[in-house]
């Protein structure tokens, strides 16, 4: 009798007879395989990006940004920004009692310099309550203080990442750090967060005006507090705002709203993207199939030499299918194994990760292929007459 | 002596539309437990086509054929696998070994289509490359081998089943006159030892070493 592990065995020595053509057939599936795996784990790292970033910020928490009103050209929402200090006053008095915090947020790019040492770092500008906003914890040092904000000192609290580039194993308390010209005593250091919470710079908002000369806020950062529904207190702020801007200059979110739009984003982009990968995979099959036929045919005399000596249609048909899902499961294998690397490559960059359902995906899809390209091949070994097959030359 | 293989009344009529060939007629033929009969005939005459039927691998328009007391008549495709697996050993006269195989697995082939446990496979199939004096060269792959060895190879892939009969189709057909001999020396052999053998020639010589000649002329038995 002829078992499954024997088919297999005699599957792997046929498609090794042709080693190159067998692995240019596979390789439609690698790059199929490869290219759900990849992208699938790319928008995956995004979506862990974004949501560190809002486990960072804390769930009760709404922003005001500048502009995009409906319908409204986004880049407007940078040139036409109107948010100012005045919009903070505005907040504090209308639901000051519901909040429990609340910090302009200006943000730039700056280098920051510490004697021959640099880091490209992001300056964050925000009140002395912004830490708690932030959720920020400290390793050592303090955060700055109220006294700070008005007196416009010069003082920074530095994150772990910029920490760890600047001063190494060094105390950085103390030291003073230069910052285009300007130099910023550290008076603080972070916990690590995780994200991009790590490479910043956190000092007075009055300060950062003052020395960059920066005049509009990046956004507004309010706080609610215990037991205060964030949607409710969008729409007091909104009301609160309203007072001194159009209904297009500003929108307020809370994070829900925000995360579910790129959640929205990320979804379409993956569906897009499995769906170029799906093409690529289906190409893949059809050059199993293309090879698979021709194959049956160069052995043609090997089918008839098979059935003569006991074969039936069927172990001739499943002989042949089980060479084009070694094929598909091999490519599918092999996809999977660049994919991984692939996120290995950029885990510097992004924490891409595989899902599992990627992995199941891919490989259920790669199998599908081979037995959907490789029946019709299978069939027609099966079906051939072994009288012309032994006669074929 | 009793028959091991019978054609009772067997013809084959290709249907061609508007003509029909005749390319066996009517043919009865039977071959006693070990024999040792030629099947002789110019091109044309049918030889083939018998061939082919009395190897179960086509089936006669009319008749039927009865080997070792198994009537093959109305079989499914699957039954006359099993039986042409079990029945009988193919030797043709183009080898037709696995390319690029080993002697080892050429043989085992058959093996792989039968009843017998795969733990068996490498033992029998060495016991019968060892008859046909190949057993150094178990590992090499067929196309290392010469014309004569290879058709040594087929013949222990025939023989491996134990099958009721050798059939050979112009065994010594692609060999020179020596290697051809030898050939001829291994079927006698095994036929000394009581294997039936069915050769299918259209050389009067060489059928000269058989016990018996079955002559074919347009589709008949004529002697």
């Amino acid at each position: 009798m002829i078992y499954v592990p024997e088919t297999i065995k005699s599957a792997f020595s046929a498609l090794a007879l042709n080693k190159i053509r067998t692995f240019l057939t596979m390789l439609g599936v690698i790059i199929g395989v490869f290219s759900v795996v990849s992208l699938v784990a790319v928008v995956q790292g995004f979506e862990n990006y974004i949501t560190d970033q809002f486990d960072a910020l804390g769930s009760n928490l709404i922003l005001v940004t500048p502009g995009i009103g409906e319908g409204q050209d986004p880049s407007r929402a940078f040139m036409g920004n109107k948010l100012s200090l005045k919009n903070i006053d505005a907040i504090n008095l209308y639901v000051g009692d519901k909040i429990s915090a609340v910090t302009p947020s200006v943000r730039i790019a700056k280098t920051a310099e510490y004697k021959t040492k640099t880091y490209a770092s992001t300056v964050v500008g925000g009140t002395y309550q912004s830490y708690s906003i932030y959720g920020l914890e400290t390793e050592s040092g303090t955060y700055y203080t109220k006294s700070d904000d008005s007196k416009k000192a010069n003082v920074a609290f530095i994150s772990s990442d910029v920490k760890k580039e600047l001063f190494g194993d060094r105390n950085p308390l103390g030291e003073k750090i230069k910052i285009e010209n300007t130099s910023f005593e550290v008076v603080g250091v972070a916990k690590p967060k995780g994200g991009t919470f790590d490479d910043r710079i956190f000092i007075p908002d009055t300060t950062l005006k003052t020395a960059f000369n920066v005049e509009v806020l990046s956004s507004i950062a309010v706080k609610a507090k215990e037991g205060q529904d964030p949607e409710e207190l969008m729409r007091e702020i909104k009301v609160a705002l309203l007072k001194d801007m159009r209904v297009d200059d500003f929108s307020v979110v809370t994070q829900k709203d925000v995360l579910s739009s790129i959640d929205q984003i990320l979804g379409v982009l993956s569906s897009a993207l499995a769906a170029v990968a799906g093409i690529s995979l289906l190409v893949g099959g059809i050059g199993i199939m293309n090879i698979m036929l021709v194959s049956v045919t160069e052995r043609t005399q090997e089918i008839g030499l098979r059935k003569a000596l006991g074969a039936t249609s069927k172990n001739i048909g499943r002989q042949f299918l089980t060479e084009a899902v070694v094929i598909s499961i091999g490519g599918g294998v092999v996809g999977l194994l660049l994919g991984y690397l692939a996120t290995l490559a950029v885990s510097s960059f992004i924490r891409a990760t595989i899902p599992w359902w990627a992995v199941v995906l891919a490989m259920g899809f790669s199998i599908f292929v081979g037995i959907v390209f490789g029946t019709y091949p299978a069939l027609s070994a099966g079906k051939k007459d072994p009288i012309e097959a032994l006669r074929f030359e | 002596m009793t028959p091991i293989l019978q054609a009772q009344n067997v013809s084959k009529i290709y249907d061609m539309g508007t003509t029909k060939i005749e390319a066996l007629l009517g043919v009865d033929i039977e071959i006693g437990r070990g024999e040792f009969v030629a099947i002789v005939g110019k091109s044309g005459s049918g030889k083939s086509t018998l061939m082919h039927i009395l190897g179960l691998l086509d089936t006669p328009t009319e008749g039927e054929v009865i080997l070792n007391g198994i009537n093959t008549k109305g079989m499914s495709e699957k039954q006359l696998a099993q039986v042409r697996n079990s029945e009988i050993g193919f030797v043709f006269q183009s080898f037709n070994l696995l390319q690029r195989t080993t002697v080892l697995d050429n043989v085992i082939l058959p093996l792989k289509y039968s009843s017998v446990p795969s733990s068996e496979w490498e033992k029998k199939a060495k016991e019968m490359i060892e008859i046909v004096g190949l057993q150094d060269r178990l590992k090499n792959k067929s196309n290392e081998l010469s014309g004569g060895q290879k058709q040594r190879v087929a013949i222990a892939r025939a023989m491996v089943n134990d099958p009721s009969m050798i059939l050979a189709d112009e065994p010594t057909g692609n060999l020179d006159t020596k290697t051809g001999e030898e050939i001829i020396n291994n079927f006698l052999k095994l036929n000394s030892q009581g294997k039936t053998i069915v050769l299918v020639t259209h050389d009067d010589e060489l059928a000269q070493i058989a016990q018996r000649k079955i002559i074919l002329k347009d589709g008949c038995v004529v002697k």
